[in-house]
């Protein structure tokens, strides 16, 4: 019997993990992907919000700023690459600097601070270098950028370490509450126990909502397709460019220019709501859009910098067509007491993860005192990255072992080290996405062109892969149909 | 810090012909880097045959034209760094190597780049569906299947029609998958027209010009593919969209000169070419820096690979001694009408040249011209011109005396 049930292992999900692991309490998460960044955590825009797009008194604004503050604590501890790089917002003409103005407002009331109205061309671009055209814009300092995926892999692994059990693959389809206690079945009929239940499960939280007994709620996917740029371009945008935001659908905040702290630079998201909760497609259409719209905000790419697209799914909580703001939904239900449910985080979700997880441990510490445990490790031990470290250092480390003067991406600059590292991972999370998230192999501008192959002989060799395990992502994303040859 | 004379990035049929030449020609010191266990480049994984017909006058397989070499570089005891990288490269001819033996600092008085080319990938060609497993570039399925023995799938599309694809057609068709049939957007093979015939036309496989996938299905692994007829301005002809079930879609859509390195370093790269800017000693724009293989620009065949690895040596041996005076003036290359591009980018109208080109479409009946503005230099017929054929004028330097101007076109 666990103490806590945790469904969904993103980014939010796994931040109440960490947050929960302080104490004496026996945690379980479920995640039915075969890792912990397949969905919403592991594709947007990775932008660490200040908070001025929410309305004042929401739980948006609340949280997000609240969160922005703890998050820069979270990322020392944990490892998670972050740049503080501010950003900007930027108008074209009069009515667009109105709405510069209103949204200042808006974020000097959520105490985001240092925001910042400047008008005249030549001052804008002296703040951000490219703004081009711009007549004004709205600079907010508290802004950044980081890796979530990252983050999540990092929150799910330091929780894994301070006793957090992680099921992967596991998708909870049935829960009934019986005595007090909430009785788990999984896709494969296995079943768990325990006494509070959290619902993170992102684009299904509505879903899972009404498996435990709670309707009421719906999820509206909304995707936002992506462009990536080759990472040469990285010296070319000091931070996030955003345009006024979007009128088109609620919520969403316009196709931007973003720098990733790996250095590819991101355009979109675009905003299109679909049917399929994981129709992680790109269309030509927005395709194109996407480039054309990023150009005019930030002209200095041309189509031959594209080196990947893909996309991410909002957790919508209203239709097409809603204007008005919508907040995030946390709280015990009352109908269900122990039942928290967490439903339409999106964004500010990354940023307010932490605020998030201080809520819900709240809501269990109205109900029961927590005890902490003296052995908690906040600091995520795993994950240095040896092309940041000196041209010393790294000879050292090559003299000290082979693996370390291997490197297995040329693009990226992996060592082999990482890799193995990569494929340890304390969730055992099998899968080559799990291996490129972990040690951002195969995320360059080959595309894992070189270094897959040889990603796929150490699974081979050092960790005695048959042809059938090799898989991609998803379950079934099968690699190989088999060997050629039967002689060896 | 240890200083070498000569460093030749990269071993594969370039880099190797330019270590042999070197040492017959008499330079000493010359370091081989390769960053695989292997010799050999690309030409590992090329296990047909057909290499060789130019330079050993027989068709040998990938790994048999690379032996040849490999035995001439043990027979002069060429000092060969396999299973290292070179990470890092600087303007000063330093760079770092890195391999399981360590780490270091080296520097050289001449550096060879000849570090081939990469493919482009789905995201490069903005690919549209979603992402399932099942989606490979035609070489690194070459690779797969044929170094680490893995089938990579039963029922394929082949977007491109590129060479590495068609052999890859051949090659999956002779190991029992179905290849249902090569899409290519252009109204001609991007590939070879020996390849089309040897590959797909002896196999029944169907190239379908003027075509190209619009969507791929599936979200674990490829469940099929959706493709459409281009009009003549390369737009996709609505209602024309079509299905196919597959659960394999290999991309053969052009490759990539691999000039990471080179950028690194501030060698000037052609935007064309996406090789360095090197002038008729094959000098980049960095003094002591030599570009020859794909790395300058794709080649399609290995045989001319190694042809301009053992030209580079004998520039990079009169640089090792002085000889190779700077020109008064560089002449830059005009690649004219019908003319993609041509090599090399700068001249000094005192050295004959070997030009390089390709056209930028198949052409029939046609002159190609050499001239100096109104002043034609040199003028040759052809029969047939393909953007997948690599041609060659040469011109003596009598015949550029005094020019001004040099443009390379088709007529
Ligand atoms: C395009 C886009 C851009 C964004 N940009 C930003 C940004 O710049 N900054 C920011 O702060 N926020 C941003 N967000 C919001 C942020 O990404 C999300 O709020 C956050 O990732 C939500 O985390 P999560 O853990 O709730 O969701 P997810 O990461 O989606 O996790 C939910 C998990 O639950 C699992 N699951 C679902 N059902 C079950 C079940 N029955 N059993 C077991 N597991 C289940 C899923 O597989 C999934 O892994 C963006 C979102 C999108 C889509
Ligand atoms: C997938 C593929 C299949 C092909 N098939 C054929 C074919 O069937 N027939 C044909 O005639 N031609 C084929 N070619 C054409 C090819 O143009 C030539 O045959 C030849 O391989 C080019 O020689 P190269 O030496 O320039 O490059 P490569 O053979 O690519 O050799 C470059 C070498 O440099 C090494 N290297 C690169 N960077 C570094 C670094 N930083 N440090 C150390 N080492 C480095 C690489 O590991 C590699 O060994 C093929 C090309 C490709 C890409």
């Amino acid at each position: 019997m666990f103490d806590v049930g945790i469904v969904g292992g993103g980014a939010v999900g796994s931040a109440i993990a960490y947050e929960l692991s302080r104490f004496r309490l026996k945690i379980a998460v479920f995640e039915k992907e075969p890792d912990v960044c397949f969905g919403a955590s592991g594709r947007n825009s990775g932008v660490l919000h200040a908070g001025f797009y929410y309305r004042p008194g929401s739980l948006k604004a609340k949280l997000c700023v609240e969160g922005n503050k703890k998050m820069r604590e979270w990322f020392k501890l944990l490892k998670v690459p972050f740049k503080a790089t501010g950003k900007v917002l930027l108008a074209f003409d009069e009515d667009e600097v109105k709405e510069l103005y209103k949204l200042k407002e808006i974020g000097d009331a959520n105490g985001v601070e240092g925001l910042e109205v400047i008008r005249g061309r030549d001052k804008v671009n002296q703040i951000c270098p490219g703004a081009g055209e711009a007549i004004a814009c709205l600079y907010s300092p508290m802004t950044g950028i980081f890796s979530s995926y990252l983050l999540t892999i990092a929150l799910a692994e330091t929780a894994h370490q301070n006793g957090v059990k992680y099921f992967l693959n596991c998708k909870i389809v049935d829960v009934r509450k019986e005595n007090g206690t909430f009785k788990l079945k999984d896709q494969r009929g296995e079943r768990y126990e325990c006494r509070w239940l959290i619902n993170s499960a992102g684009v299904y939280s509505a879903e899972f909502s009404k498996i435990v007994g709670v309707n009421g709620y719906k999820i509206y996917p909304c995707r936002g397709e992506y462009l990536l740029l080759d990472k040469a371009l990285a010296p070319l945008l000091k931070m996030p460019i955003y345009p006024v935001p979007s009128k088109e659908v609620g919520g969403a905040l316009g196709v931007h220019i973003t720098p990733t702290v790996e250095g590819p630079i991101l355009i979109g998201p675009s905003a299109e709501y679909i049917d399929d909760p994981e129709g992680y497609e790109s269309t030509p259409e927005i395709m194109n859009k996407l480039f054309e719209e990023g150009y005019k905000l930030w002209p200095y790419f041309k189509k031959s910098d594209v080196i990947r697209s893909f996309s991410g799914i909002r957790a919508k909580p209203v239709p097409p067509g809603e204007k008005s703001f919508f907040d995030f939904v946390i709280k015990e239900e009352e109908s269900i007491p122990n039942f928290i449910n967490l439903v339409g985080i999106e964004s500010p979700g990354l940023t307010s993860a932490p605020a998030i997880a201080r809520m819900v441990r709240e809501i269990i510490e109205r109900k029961e005192k927590l005890l902490i445990k003296e052995d908690f490790e906040p600091r995520y031990l795993r994950g240095e990255r040896f092309e940041e470290l000196s041209e010393e250092e790294k000879e050292r480390r090559a003299k000290e072992d082979p693996k370390w003067g291997e490197i297995i991406c040329r693009c990226e600059k992996i060592t082999k080290r990482e890799i193995i590292e990569a494929i340890e991972n304390p969730l055992s999370a099998k899968t080559l996405a799990s291996i490129k998230y972990r040690a951002r192999a195969m995320m360059g501008r080959c595309q894992g062109g070189y270094c897959m192959p040889k990603i796929i002989e150490i699974l081979e060799r050092e960790f005695g892969y048959k042809p059938e395990d090799f898989q991609l992502h998803k379950e079934g994303s099968w690699l190989f149909s088999g060997r050629m040859r039967k002689d060896d | 810090m240890i200083e070498r004379d000569v460093v030749i990035i990269g071993a594969g049929p370039a880099g190797l012909a330019c270590a042999v030449k070197l040492k017959e020609i008499g330079v000493s010191d010359v370091l081989l880097v390769e960053r695989e266990k292997k010799l050999g480049g690309i030409l590992n994984q090329c296990i047909h045959d057909g290499f060789g017909l130019h330079n050993f006058k027989e068709s040998l397989t990938g790994p048999e034209y690379i032996e040849r070499y490999v035995e001439r570089l043990k027979k002069f005891n060429i000092d060969v760094l396999s299973d290292t990288m070179v990470v890092n490269l600087f303007q000063d001819k330093s760079m770092i190597l890195s391999g399981p033996w360590g780490r270091e600092r080296i520097r050289a008085k001449a550096i060879v780049l000849a570090m081939g080319c990469r493919e482009r990938t789905a995201g490069a060609i903005g690919l549209a569906g979603s992402r399932p497993a099942g989606i490979y570039t035609a070489g690194v399925a070459q690779r797969l299947m044929n170094i680490d023995n893995y089938m990579v799938g039963n029922e394929v599309v082949i977007l491109g029609s590129g060479d590495v694809g068609l052999i890859m057609a051949r090659r999956l068709t002779l190991e029992g998958a179905r290849v249902l049939m090569v899409l290519e957007k252009l109204p001609y093979s991007s590939g070879l027209p020996r390849n089309i015939v040897q590959c797909l036309e002896d196999y029944g496989i169907p190239l379908y010009l003027k075509t190209t996938v619009t969507k791929v299905y599936g979200k674990a692994r490829v469940e099929g593919v959706e493709y459409v007829s281009l009009d003549d301005d390369g737009k996709p002809i609505p209602g024309s969209e079509r299905f196919v079930k597959c659960d394999t879609l290999l991309l053969s859509v052009g490759l990539i000169p691999e000039n990471e390195l080179s950028r690194e370093a501030g060698v000037e790269i052609h935007p064309i070419t996406g090789g360095p800017i090197v002038n008729d000693t094959y000098q980049t724009n960095i003094d002591g820096v030599f570009a020859a293989g794909n790395v300058l620009h794709v080649h399609d065949l290995a045989d001319w690979a190694s042809m301009e690895g053992e030209l580079v040596a004998e520039f990079a041996k009169r640089y090792l001694e002085g000889e190779l005076s700077k020109a008064k003036r560089w002449i830059d290359v005009k690649a004219g009408k019908g003319i993609r591009y041509v090599l090399p980018h700068k001249i000094s109208g005192e050295r004959d040249v070997n030009f390089l080109f390709r056209v930028d479409s198949p052409y029939k009946n046609r002159y190609i011209i050499v001239r100096d503005k109104d002043r034609v230099i040199k003028k040759r017929r052809v029969i047939n011109l393909h953007p997948a054929v690599m041609e060659n004028i040469n011109v003596k330097s009598e015949e550029m005396k005094g020019i001004e101007s040099l443009e390379v076109m088709v007529e």
